[in-house]
Order: structure tokens, then C-alpha cells, then sequence
């Protein structure tokens, strides 16, 4: 472990994207043998430097070395054959293709010039089993597998390609947790038969598991490289915000007792297999934090309040009358007053090409017109106010969104919707990949909706955010709310454990009111 | 043993459109006139099925020829006036001694690879759309056909063209062996190959294939390079058919009409990553003896456009039954 | 044409950044324009653009509904037969008495409607692609013309109404097509930027699931737009049969792959959600005058096609490139 050569060294590398500093002056070494963890907040520079890594997008300048010998990838095909292969967050897989068709796809068996099938067959059962997903069958089709099978089959790609190197951009956050524990008996397995590891994860835990040493970036630059466990958690947070840390949410009002129904409530919401009897309201001015592993039905619990899913039995109140939601355009309306900030902001929550403007007041047209026509006075005073309300920092608002930063796309897709005045306001992992100066504004904001009398339900896959912000937080597990915690009662402690309180195959602990 | 289940899934389209042809066709040859005149020999049901493939089997190597670009999420609007083109060129050259047909037929084959290489030159290194490219370049190969052929004329072999037009030991229509080989030698090894794959893989996720080192060039442009053949294949025929060449604007406006309605038939998605030409082939077939079932039935030809009409908008209508099954409205949206 | 910049500015005109590709298609209007006026001397006279401009307009108002289908990031391929449909059954309307000859040219863009109603229920609410639902559609209208026609060539005259559109001259030496091609134009163009129609319109082509989420009626606004599509489409037949007095089968045929081209070459992307109304109107007077220098340099057929759809390629091969995908 100690003084062996690295095996893989990056010096000085940059990469510009129009005007914004992705990396600067980067410099990383990786050993053999070694899990090495990327730490950083989202626009630190970790995937460009997974990308330049990789082979994916050409660096500025600066030097890469494999062997101490100096390398350029002009493709990700390059990278793979110098023995680099990524595992990315977007996955690489082919959705109509076949398991065994996309394990081997980039170098396939063959004969006579055609693809000899028994062999690939072969070939994706061996990588299948070696990345622990021996449950997967070869000819299944990506896209008939849910999201964590396709992580675990991205994996077993990866890993039959025969790496040295081996990349993985959060690559769990998709699994579930025996998943979780089957990947990394594998990449233990695999470090001590030497390959290298990158790792980039926000997971402090799964960090604290795996890796041998840490690398924190910030702002596109390396701050610090250091020893796994050298360091506190705390620490380790200061250097990738680069100032103290300290939680900063809004205080949190006593509970409001009142006798008016709650603005929003289900009884008995299910849907398929994904929502099984979801029970709860929401009061007027309250934040309720929806919580637990990801894909335990909290996107879908959104959706289905939304509109957007069908076949939904049970009911739906909204302040106590009972309401059938058919469609966004239905939630919307006056009478019912719902915001969905959606989970991809990029796809679904924003139109990239078109300009910040256009985007702002796109959701409350109807609003601004007339018998159809936009009033185009009253339009712009709305989006400036929203501007100025939620401080979006843009170069100009004529331009296209998408060239905003994460955070400002972010502001945007909030205020297109606060300018409808919503009563009742769901967010869907609003503070995904958003710097944390950003986070904080969006924190002050819905404390400020809820004491302004909104009803905010909130799906976030960080602790922090459900303990610092909400007044009631529900811990779904399959489809189910599993517990619910309130007040001083959501603590980490009792997040994770009712999050992972059940394990495959035991029974399930009942819900119980926390202490 | 859940292997077989698999393919099952995989061929679903192709299978689909095998048994609505297999029907139609039942039907059309139960009530055809020379069978039910001269009932069930072999000779007679040998005649109608030659009869039927021929017509047939031009539109079937034009919806293979579409169905390789449709496979790349593209769509190659000039294939019927490659057809067109090639028709003209073999009416020129396709003449002669054996050695000189022989070259003809080579040269045809290889103008339809030439048209179908600057489509797909075009589309990958000029970066345009399939869809305006190919509605400009079948502009250039119509001009083309026009100038080789300003008015109807020309002549075949006749030796190869009685040869492919007729039939095998008396039963089987030399056209359909043509077809059948076609399909053996030019899309089984391609969709085998690893481009062929590529070209399903660039259809499906072009993002997902490049971080994947899909060769996505090479895939598009084997893509475009092979409808130029296929197409090409059709173009012969006809010529072998009709024992001219014809600039027929409107014929060659119809095929690549049709080859859409075929392939989407033929159970291909127009958006990529799946399908067969062999459900591409099937989907034609079936197309075209719908027609033919007007004929049967003795309807007032003056009613047939119309049926093929509404055949079709019922046909691709029935794909929205798979609506029915969506849970997640944003499953509507790519 | 700049534009004052800083936060928060009054909004800015339509012309506000010149798009490259209008700019080169004016360009190349400019240059068709004096490589004219080398092969015929009155060339350009404003006698001889005047018709110039009349012939475009059949053209332009088919291009204008063609424009609205792209930009949703759709096609309509039902053109043909709907143009066909539209000047047909106003001349059989027309034909009917005096009710019909009054309502011949509604009952004809009428007619253009329920075609293009169905091509939107087809695309919005049974999401079939697009290209096929109008190519089915286009088979549908070129049935029920031929039942309708007997097999025969139409033998219904249009009416005056339409002859007098169509070859009139409301103000004088200023063509009545002219006129209604700008009409619809206008329209369009206040449809597009001043409505909330046509800002979801530019949402859906951008982005439809986005749309959708924003609690838009995407579905409705697509079946909308293809009616209207369908409607301008049947009013192209209507002029174009009171141009020639009559309809004739197959008269749509030559104004499919124009349109089309006519509107990319306006710098509208046929992915949808970019474009600008006047990028297709001087994409259809290039178009136009494109065919008419060919037809004055006395080109044979075969290579006026060749020309054609080489200036095409060269055109989008100029500004109609996707970026690298590095």
C-alpha cells in the first residue's frame, strides 16, 4: 500500500464551459489497490473530472499519465481500451437491447464478422455473477427493469470490460440496500486483486466503508487530499463549503391547533404496486417532509397528488371536500391550488432553449391574458417581481435558462410557480446538485410560504434538510408510511432507523408514535 | 427455458404483422375468381400467389430499405425515388449479352449504395436532419431518373427477367426466392453484426451509445448505405416487372409512402431501437393484398383508395391500445 | 438592430437578434433576384414580382399551417390530399345554389378542419407519431375525393368569391392573394407571440413533458394546431381552385415537400420549439423564386429537380447544422 507507484496521475488540468470554471488546475493521483473518494458539492468539478477522466470531454490543458506514461482519451471508447471504464450516474445502457447486448456492446464476441450469441450469453452470465446480480436474466430487456436492476447491470458492464481503473459517479444511489452491500463485497474483492477505485459519493457512511483516501474539490479546484478517517465529518463539510458550517434553517413555529379541516389529505391513496394505502393530511402553514431510501414511493406519492398518475384509488381531499385530480392542468387551478416542483429540472421542470423569461411565466399564462392574449405589461411585472423575490442571479433574462447555474435553474422553476399564488406546494428533491448558498435561500423561503399560509409537502433524500426544515416528517417503506415523526421527534437517529428499519424478508416493525 | 419467452417478446412486431398477412392473405386467395373458378390445384394457387408476390415484392425491399434507417431513429423519405432511379439506370444498362447484364445488374446495385452513401454522408457529417435531407436528396435522384429516362422506354434482359419474374419448379415464385435470399444475405448478417447492433443501439439512446463506444458513424452510415441497396433491390424488379424504365414521380411518392405505413405495420417503431425487416416484409405484404382484397371482392374500384385508407388509420391506431396499460401520463412524453 | 440590455428591459421586438438563417435566406432572395435579371430583363419589374408574390401565396398559406405542426415538433404529411380535399369541396359546394356558392369557402376550409381535427386526435390523444397519422389521413382525404369525384376529374367550377381571392385585385396592381397570404401571415404571427396558444406552442416543442407538468393542456393544444394546419392547407386548395377556376386531382402533390422545405429553410427547426413566421415567409418566396428563374432559364424538368434539392442541401448545410456532439 505504501510507496507503490500510482498508477494513474492527473496534473493541471482545466476545462471551461463558455464562461463558467469547471475545473481549474486539477491535480489527482490514484494507487492500485486503492479506493480513492471524490468528495464535493455539486459544481465542484467531480464529473468533469470523471468526464476528462474518462474520455468523455477533452481537457483545456494539463496532463494525464497512466503508467507514467502520458495519455489522451479523444473518446470513451480510448479510455475503456487503456483500461478506464466509468459506471455514470446517467446510465449508458441501451434501453431496447437486451442484458447480455449491453454488457458486451463495446466488444463483443464474434464470428464470421456476425455476433456469436451463446458466447455473449456466457460472457454477461460471468459478468453478472461477479458483480452479485446473478437474478438478472441476459435476455431481459434494459428497459423492463426497474432502476435498480439497471444499475447492477451498468455494474456488471463495467466490471466485464476487465478495468484498472474503476469509476463510480453515485453509482447507489439507485440500489437498494442489499444491493448496496453486494456491490461493495465485490469492489472490496476486486481492490484486493488491485484495481483502483474512484469513488464519488455524497454518502458520508458508505465513504467512511470503502474508502482508503479522500480527495475534497470545491469550485473546480482540489482542496485537500487526505487519509479516510483522518478527518471529521464536520471537517470534511467545511473544506467542500469552504466556510464553517453551521445547520442554518428558519426557526420552526409552535404547531398550529385549529379546527378547519387540513388543506390537503389522503385517505387511502394506492397505486399499482409502488402505493399501498397512503393515510395523511397537511394543515395550513405546515411543512411535511416525506422520507426514507429513495424509490420507497415518495416520487409517485408526489405524482399521484399532481395528476399526473392514473389509476389511483382512495381519496383525495382538499380542505375536506373530496376532489378527483386528473391532470396538471386540473391541480393547478384556482379551486385546488397545487405546485409540483418536479424531480429533473432539466426535462421536466424547465425549457432549456427558451429564455429565462419565457420560462418564468410559462406555468400562469392564463393569469397575465385576456380572452387568450397575453398582457405583456403585466406579464413582465410579475417576472420581475419573481426575480427580485427569490434573487435569481442571471446575466439577463432574455437569455436561454439552460445557462444558468443549478441553483438559479432551480429559483426559476420555484418562482414559475409561486407566481400562481399556490395554496398547497409540492417538491419533489427540490436541493438536488445545488450549491449550498442556494439551499439556504430555498430553506428561508418555504418557512416563509408556510407562515404565509401554504401547505407544503417535501420529498428530500437529505436528513439535514427533513430535520432543519419540517414540522412533521413521514418515513415511507414500500409504498406504506412507515412511521411519522414530529417536532423534536425527527432526529437522524430515528430517520435512518425507520428508513432502514426492515430488511429483506423480515417482518416489518409496526409504526409507532416516536418518543 | 424462459428463453424462448424472451424471443417471444422481442418478435412480437414481426409476428403481429405474420398473422395479419397470413389472414389476409387466406382470405384473399379463398375468394379469388381463378380459384374459385379452377378450385384448389396447385397450378392455379401457384398462379395467384406468383401474381400477388410479384406486385408484392417491390414494396417489400423498400420497406426493408426504410425499415434499416427507421432502425437509426432517421427516416429516408428518397427511397422511393432511388427505386425510381435505379428502375431508369436498368432499363439503360441491365441489357445485352449475360456478361453485360450481369455488369448492369452490378451497376444498378451499386448507384442504389452510391444514393443511399450521400444520404447517409450527408446526414452524419453535414449534421441535418434525416427528414429534409432525404426529402432534398430524392429531388436530386428524381432528376436524376428524369434525365436518364425523360420519357417511358428502355428494355431488360428478358432471359433474367422471365428468370425472377417466374416461377421455381413450376410452384414457388421466383420473385419471393429473390426476397427470401435478399433477407438471408443482406439483414440477417447485418442486424447479426456488430454495426447492425450499433444501428439498433444509436436508434434507441444516441447518448447511452456514445458513452457506451457505440461506432455510431459507422452504424448510421451502413444504415443509409444498405436502404440505397435495398431500395435498389425494388428498383430492378421492377424494371424485370415492366421491361421499362419510368420517371414516375407519383409511383416513386407512393413507395415511400407506403414503406412507411409498411414498416410501422411490420411492428418497427418510427422512434428507433426495435423492429425487423422481416416484420417490415410482412407489414408490405399485408399492405398490398389489402388492397388486392377489393379486387377480390369485387368492390367498385372507385372504393378502394378509401379502404386502403381507413385500413391503414385503423392499423397504426391499434398501437394506442397500449395506451390503455399506462399508468404514468408522463410515459406520453419521450 | 441592437437592443438596450440590463435587468429588467422592456421587451424586446421580434427582430430584436437577427437569426442567421432569415438573414441568409433574405440573402439568397437578394442573389436569386439579380441571377434573374440576367436571364430576362424585366425580371425586377414590380409587375413581375407582384406575380411572383401571387404565385407564393398559395404556397405561403399552406407553409404558414405547415409552421405551426413544426413547431410543435410535429409533420403533417396529409398536405396533398387536404389542399385537394379543400379546393373540391368548395367548388362542390359551390355548385350546390346559391347557399353553396356563399358558403363554398368555408365549407371548404371547414372540410381542412375535420381533417386536421383527426390528425390531432390521432398525434395528441392516441399519441401516434405524427408521420404516420397525416400519411393515413392523406390516404383517408384521397379516398373519399375519388369516391366523391366518380373517378373522374373534378368538374366543379369554383365560385366567384374564390376566383375573385384568388386573381383579384382589391387594391389596384396588388394581387387579392397577396393580401390574404399577408392577412393570414398576420394572424399567425400575433397567434405566436401574443397568445398564450402560442407560447405553449413553443413550450410543447420544446419540451412537451415540461409543458405538461406546468399544468399546460398540451393534448388540446396539439389537436388545436393540427386542425389549423389542416384548415390553412384546405384554404391553399380553395385559392388554388379559384386561381384555375376548378380543382384537379393530384393538385396538392407539388406543395408537401415545398412547404416543408419552405419552412426549414426559414430557420424553423424541425425538432420544434424554434422559429420565427418570417424565416417562412422568405423561405417560400426563395422557394418560389427558385422555381420561377428555373423556369425562365428554360431548364428542363430533370435538372430544376436536381437544382432544387441541391440548393437545399447547401442551404441547411450553411446555418441548419446540429452542434458536434463533443
Amino acid at each position: 500500500m505504501n510507496g507503490a507507484e500510482p498508477l494513474f496521475r492527473m496534473e493541471g488540468v482545466s476545462k471551461r464551459y463558455g464562461g463558467v470554471r469547471a475545473l481549474e488546475k486539477a491535480d489527482l493521483t490514484v494507487h492500485a489497490g486503492r479506493v480513492h473518494a471524490i468528495l464535493g458539492e455539486n459544481g465542484a468539478g467531480k464529473s468533469t473530472l470523471i468526464k476528462i477522466i474518462s474520455g468523455v470531454v477533452a481537457p483545456d490543458e494539463g496532463r494525464m499519465t497512466l503508467d507514467g506514461r502520458e495519455v489522451t482519451f479523444p473518446s470513451p471508447a480510448a479510455a475503456n481500451r487503456a483500461g478506464i471504464v466509468c459506471i455514470f450516474q446517467e446510465l449508458s445502457l441501451i434501453p431496447d437491447l437486451s442484458v447480455a447486448d449491453n454488457i458486451v456492446i463495446s466488444n463483443a464476441p464474434t464470428r464470421f464478422g456476425m455476433i456469436d450469441r451463446r458466447a455473449q450469453q456466457r460472457l454477461a452470465e460471468d459478468a453478472l455473477a461477479r458483480a452479485g446480480a446473478s437474478d438478472i436474466h441476459p435476455k431481459a430487456l434494459v428497459k423492463d427493469l426497474p432502476l435498480s436492476r439497471r444499475q447492477m447491470v451498468e455494474i456488471a458492464k463495467a466490471l466485464a470490460r476487465n478495468p484498472r481503473i474503476l469509476i463510480l459517479d453515485e453509482a447507489t444511489s439507485a440500489l437498494t440496500a442489499a444491493d448496496v452491500t453486494r456491490v461493495f463485497e465485490v469492489l472490496k474483492r476486486l481492490r484486493s486483486e488491485g484495481l483502483a477505485l474512484l469513488y464519488i459519493s455524497h454518502r458520508m457512511h458508505e465513504i467512511a466503508e470503502l474508502a482508503d483516501e479522500c480527495t475534497v474539490f470545491r469550485n473546480g479546484q482540489k482542496v485537500d487530499t487526505y487519509v479516510a478517517g483522518s478527518k471529521t465529518d464536520n471537517e470534511v463539510i467545511e473544506m467542500m463549503i469552504g466556510r464553517e458550517y453551521s445547520h442554518v434553517f428558519p426557526p420552526k413555529p409552535a404547531a398550529i391547533a385549529s379546527d378547519k379541516p387540513p388543506i390537503l389529505e389522503t385517505r387511502h391513496l394506492s397505486w399499482t404496486d409502488r402505493l399501498k394505502d397512503i393515510s395523511f393530511n397537511v394543515r395550513t402553514g405546515e411543512v411535511v417532509g416525506l422520507g426514507g431510501l429513495d424509490g420507497q414511493g415518495q416520487r409517485e406519492l408526489l405524482l399521484a397528488l399532481f395528476g399526473v398518475l392514473r389509476g389511483c384509488s382512495g381519496e383525495v381531499l382538499i380542505d375536506g371536500t373530496p376532489v378527483s385530480i386528473q391532470s396538471p392542468a386540473t391541480a393547478r387551478s384556482e379551486q385546488i391550488g397545487m405546485a409540483l416542483i418536479p424531480e429533473d429540472r432539466k426535462t421536466e421542470g424547465l425549457m432549456l432553449p427558451m429564455t429565462v423569461r419565457d420560462n418564468l411565466s410559462f406555468a400562469a399564462l392564463d393569469r397575465v391574458s385576456k380572452n387568450g392574449i397575453v398582457d405583456r405589461a403585466a406579464e413582465d411585472r410579475q417576472i420581475d417581481e419573481m426575480i427580485r423575490l427569490l434573487a435569481i442571479r442571471t446575466a439577463g433574462t432574455d437569455i436561454p435558462v439552460g445557462a444558468l447555474s443549478g441553483g438559479n435553474q432551480q429559483k426559476v422553476v420555484i418562482a414559475k410557480w409561486l407566481m400562481r399564488g399556490p395554496r398547497i406546494i409540492l417538491l419533489n428533491d427540490p436541493t438536488r446538485g445545488i450549491d449550498v448558498g442556494t439551499k439556504q435561500e430555498i430553506y428561508q423561503l418555504l418557512r416563509k410560504l408556510a407562515d404565509a399560509g401554504a401547505a407544503i409537502v417535501f420529498y428530500s433524500t437529505d436528513y439535514d434538510e427533513l430535520i432543519g426544515c419540517c414540522d412533521r416528517v413521514l418515513v415511507l417503506y414500500d409504498g406504506l408510511v412507515r412511521r411519522e415523526l414530529v417536532g423534536e421527534g425527527i432526529t437522524e437517529h430515528a430517520l435512518v432507523a425507520s428508513a432502514l428499519n426492515i430488511d429483506d424478508g423480515a417482518a416489518a416493525e409496526p409504526a409507532a408514535a416516536d418518543a | 427455458m424462459k428463453d424462448w419467452r424472451y424471443w417471444l417478446a422481442e418478435q412480437r412486431g414481426t409476428l403481429l404483422a405474420f398473422g395479419i398477412f397470413v389472414v389476409m392473405f387466406t382470405i384473399y386467395l379463398v375468394n379469388h375468381p381463378a380459384i374459385e373458378n379452377n378450385g384448389f390445384t396447385v397450378n392455379t394457387v401457384a398462379n395467384v400467389v406468383q401474381t400477388a408476390s410479384n406486385k408484392a415484392v417491390l414494396l417489400a425491399f423498400v420497406a426493408m430499405a426504410q425499415t434499416l434507417v427507421v432502425i437509426t431513429a432517421g427516416i429516408d423519405l428518397s427511397v422511393g425515388m432511388i427505386f425510381i432511379l435505379t428502375n431508369c439506370l436498368a432499363s439503360w444498362i441491365v441489357v445485352g449479352s449475360p456478361w453485360q447484364t450481369a455488369l448492369g445488374v452490378v451497376g444498378v446495385l451499386a448507384a442504389g449504395l452510391a444514393c443511399g452513401a450521400v444520404n447517409g454522408l450527408i446526414v452524419i457529417y453535414g449534421r441535418l436532419q434525416p427528414i429534409v435531407t432525404t426529402i432534398a436528396t430524392g429531388a436530386i435522384y428524381f432528376g436524376i431518373a428524369l434525365a436518364l429516362r425523360p420519357f417511358p422506354g428502355g428494355d431488360v434482359n428478358g432471359d433474367l427477367a422471365d428468370m425472377l419474374t417466374g416461377k421455381i419448379f413450376g410452384v414457388v415464385p421466383a420473385s419471393l426466392v429473390t426476397l427470401f435470399a435478399v433477407v438471408l444475405i443482406v439483414w440477417v448478417p447485418f442486424k447479426r453484426s456488430t454495426v447492425g447492433r450499433a444501428a439498433y443501439a444509436v436508434g434507441s439512446s444516441e447518448a447511452a451509445a456514445y458513452m457506451s463506444g457505440v461506432p455510431i458513424r459507422r452504424a448510421r452510415f451502413a444504415a443509409y448505405t444498405l436502404a440505397g441497396l435495398l431500395a435498389a433491390m425494388g428498383g430492378l424488379f421492377l424494371t424485370f416487372f415492366t421491361y421499362t424504365g419510368e420517371a414516375a414521380y407519383a409511383s416513386g411518392n407512393t413507395y415511400t409512402l407506403f414503406s412507411i405505413a409498411a414498416v410501422v405495420l411490420g411492428g418497427v417503431s418510427l422512434f428507433g431501437g426495435t423492429g425487423s425487416a422481416v416484420g417490415a416484409v410482412f407489414g408490405a405484404l399485408a399492405f398490398r393484398t389489402i388492397g388486392d382484397l377489393l379486387f377480390v371482392f369485387d368492390f367498385d374500384p372507385l372504393w378502394q383508395p378509401l379502404f386502403q385508407g381507413v385500413v391503414l388509420m385503423l392499423a397504426v391506431s391499434l398501437g394506442a391500445f397500449g395506451l390503455f396499460r399506462v399508468r404514468n401520463r408522463l410515459d406520453w412524453f419521450a | 438592430m441592437t437592443d438596450s440590455t440590463g435587468t429588467p428591459a422592456p421587451r424586446a421586438s421580434i427582430l430584436r437578434r437577427i437569426d442567421p438563417a432569415i438573414a441568409t435566406a433574405f440573402a439568397c432572395i437578394v442573389l436569386l433576384l439579380l441571377l434573374g435579371s440576367l436571364y430576362s430583363s424585366n425580371f425586377l419589374s414590380p409587375e413581375y414580382l407582384l406575380q411572383q408574390l401571387k404565385v407564393a401565396s398559395f404556397l405561403g398559406v399552406i407553409a404558414t399551417g405547415m409552421m405551426l405542426v413544426i413547431l410543435l415538433g410535429q409533420i403533417d404529411l396529409s398536405v396533398p390530399w387536404v389542399v385537394t380535399a379543400g379546393a373540391m369541396m368548395s367548388c362542390a359546394a359551390a355548385s350546390y345554389g346559391l347557399t353553396g356558392e356563399i358558403l363554398a369557402i368555408p365549407f371548404g376550409i371547414l372540410c381542412g378542419v375535420g381533417l386536421g381535427l383527426i390528425n390531432g386526435i390521432g398525434v395528441a390523444y392516441l399519441r401516434i407519431p405524427s408521420m404516420i397519422v397525416t400519411l393515413a389521413t392523406n390516404a383517408v382525404a384521397q379516398g373519399l375525393m375519388v369516391v366523391y369525384s366518380g373517378g373522374f376529374s373534378p368538374r366543379d367550377s369554383a365560385s366567384d368569391a374564390m376566383r375573385w381571392l384568388a386573381t383579384g385585385f382589391a387594391i389596384p396592381s396588388v394581387p387579392n392573394s397577396v393580401i390574404v397570404w399577408a392577412v393570414v401571415g398576420l394572424a399567425m404571427v400575433f397567434l405566436l407571440t401574443r397568445t398564450t396558444f402560442g407560447r405553449a406552442v413553443y413550450g410543447i416543442g420544446n419540451r412537451e413533458r415540461a409543458a405538461y407538468l406546468s399544468g399546460v393542456k398540451t393534448r388540446r393544444i396539439v389537436m388545436i394546431a393540427f386542425a389549423i394546419s389542416g384548415g390553412l392547407a384546405a384554404f391553399g386548395g380553395v385559392l388554388l381552385a379559384g386561381y384555375a377556376s376548378k380543382a384537379a386531382q393530384s393538385m396538392g402533390d407539388a406543395y408537401l415537400l415545398p412547404a416543408i422545405a419552405a419552412v426549414v429553410l426559414g430557420g424553423t427547426s424541425i425538432l420544434g420549439g424554434r422559429g420565427n413566421y418570417l424565416g417562412t415567409v422568405a423561405g417560400v418566396i426563395l422557394i418560389t423564386l427558385l422555381q420561377s428563374i428555373l423556369s425562365v432559364m428554360q431548364m428542363p424538368e430533370f435538372g430544376r429537380q436536381i437544382i432544387y434539392g441541391v440548393v437545399i442541401i447547401a442551404m441547411l448545410l450553411l446555418y441548419g447544422r446540429e452542434r458536434a456532439a463533443h
